[in-house]
């Protein structure tokens, strides 16, 4: 390989891994866009306008680029504005979903649901929260910390508390924990 | 001497460096106490009771109060990425911290320029993002659970949030996920895989499974992972290799498990306790080495 060639790839990749933090935000429309990058730009996020990549078929033809790790809490500060995007992507891989699939396992009198990364563990028979495991961003040692010994349905929720991927990954394991709780 | 990196759930406690000692329970740095609960105190709790064990020195640590809006954990990067070249630790164990590619390859360029270069461990976030920045094959062991083995062995996604379904089933077995990591160059020199059974590998494949004893309650429990961490790094700084360091950390953190008599409900706290004892008794060779070589 041509050692121009050689070097042009390295930096492409180095130039796509350095990005692999980040995310889009897709909208339904331009005005929408301007709302909430100048809501998120006054609360302090480094983020930018930028043209879809092709992959991205849905909304309007500006996304904003923003720190992937912290979508729980730019989400919920949007949809709280009453401009919730309409799809959150990484980067790198505009594709792919997030993580719906749960790991359940009964321990007879305790039931942990497992999202991702993230674990849940209720006592059946009180329904208070007895154990947050899992995960590795900084938020999850303080959601752990406010949610554990409460009751399900008294404990803050990690949407309203949390602010990371794993904070959005404990709180599917919340909800799909409250919905299974409500059935029994 | 073994260095610790990783935060605190305080916003307000500041960025602390200095030697870590275990009072009443809690972790103490520089006077501040911390409660142990799971995360980054919770491994440097057990790093300390190892070295209380093998009266070896204290873990220093370099701590800062961050509830995951990333501020302390940038204000912490930068602090590393001017003074750790000035250190000669032995091992270096990265934890709980935002993870933010630009900070953390400028961490990685500091360390590789040291006269000494550490063993660098990764675990938590720091794990996440040295798998995101396609530098993990950098680090000489990494310790996740298997649902970030997962993420580990996908080559796409950018955190385990976003790990593609395929590689969550249960039905994929934890050998094809280490293969796969490593074949995708997203696995460090070790893998030290927690779960029901201990996996250590590296790119030739598994070198050794534990899986004595068991205690299915643990996989509830936050902070037995971390523990673990703990374990191994404070080993590894003792003069164990790595490998050897891995299985006895591993075999040492189901035996505390055990005599805590843990049920889901048991926190990381009750089980720390009993590390002391338990590593003396697997170092004295009282329990028979009980794992599989891969």
């Amino acid at each position: 390989m041509p050692l121009f060639q050689f070097l042009k790839r390295k930096g492409s990749n180095e130039a796509v891994e350095e990005r692999a933090d980040r995310g889009f935000l897709v909208f339904e429309n331009t005005s929408e866009v301007i709302q909430a990058e100048n809501l998120l730009k006054k609360k302090g996020w480094e983020i930018r306008v930028m043209g879809p990549p092709p992959e991205i078929r849905s909304g309007c033809d500006l996304v904003i680029e923003f720190p992937l790790i912290e979508e729980l809490k730019i989400i919920k500060i949007l949809q709280d504005a009453g401009i919730p995007p309409l799809q959150a992507v990484p980067v790198t891989s505009p594709l792919l979903q997030p993580v719906d699939l749960f790991q359940i396992r009964d321990f007879g009198r305790y039931l942990m649901v497992q999202a991702a990364n993230m674990k849940l563990t209720v006592d059946k028979e009180s329904l208070t929260i007895v154990n947050i495991s899992g995960g590795g961003c900084p938020d999850v040692p303080y959601l752990a910390e406010q949610m554990v010994g409460k009751l399900l349905s008294e404990a803050p929720s990690p949407r309203e508390i949390g602010h990371t991927l794993c904070g959005y990954a404990l709180q599917l394991a919340y909800e799909e924990m409250r919905r299974r709780c409500s059935q029994s | 001497m073994l260095a610790v990196v990783g935060t605190v759930p305080d916003p307000e406690f500041p960025l602390l460096a200095g030697k870590v000692t275990l009072e009443n329970g809690n972790i103490s740095i520089q006077g501040r106490s911390v409660a142990v609960n799971r995360g980054t105190p919770a491994l440097l709790a057990a790093a300390a009771k190892v070295g209380e064990a093998l009266g070896q020195e204290e873990p220093f640590g370099y701590l800062v109060g961050d509830i995951g809006r990333g501020e302390g954990s940038q204000q912490l990067y930068k602090y590393l990425a001017k003074h750790l070249s000035q250190t000669d630790f032995h091992i270096i164990a990265f934890h709980y911290i935002q993870p933010l590619i630009g900070w953390h390859n400028r961490i990685l360029s500091v360390i590789e320029k040291m006269k000494k270069r550490p063993i660098f461990v990764a675990d938590a976030g720091y794990m996440y993002v040295a798998k995101m920045s396609g530098r993990a094959n950098a680090y000489d062991l990494f310790t996740p659970d298997v649902g970030e083995l997962a993420f580990l062995a996908d080559e796409v996604a950018p955190h385990p949030f976003y790990t593609r379904g395929f590689l969550l089933h249960e039905e994929n077995h934890v050998p094809d996920l280490i293969a796969r990591a490593y074949a995708h160059g997203n696995a460090p020199q070790y893998l030290l895989v927690k779960g029901r059974k201990d996996y250590l590998a590296n790119k030739e494949g598994i070198q050794a499974i534990i899986d004595e004893p068991m205690e299915e309650a643990m996989e509830a429990i936050g902070g037995t992972g971390d523990t673990l961490t703990g374990i191994v790094a404070a080993l590894s700084a003792a003069g164990m290799n790595i490998q050897e360091a891995a299985i006895v950390a591993a075999r040492t953190n189901r035996l505390a498990g055990t005599y805590a008599h843990p049920t889901p409900a048991t926190q990381v706290r009750d089980i720390i306790q009993y590390i002391p004892k338990a590593l003396r008794e697997i170092l004295s060779g009282k329990h028979e080495e009980k794992h599989e070589q891969g």
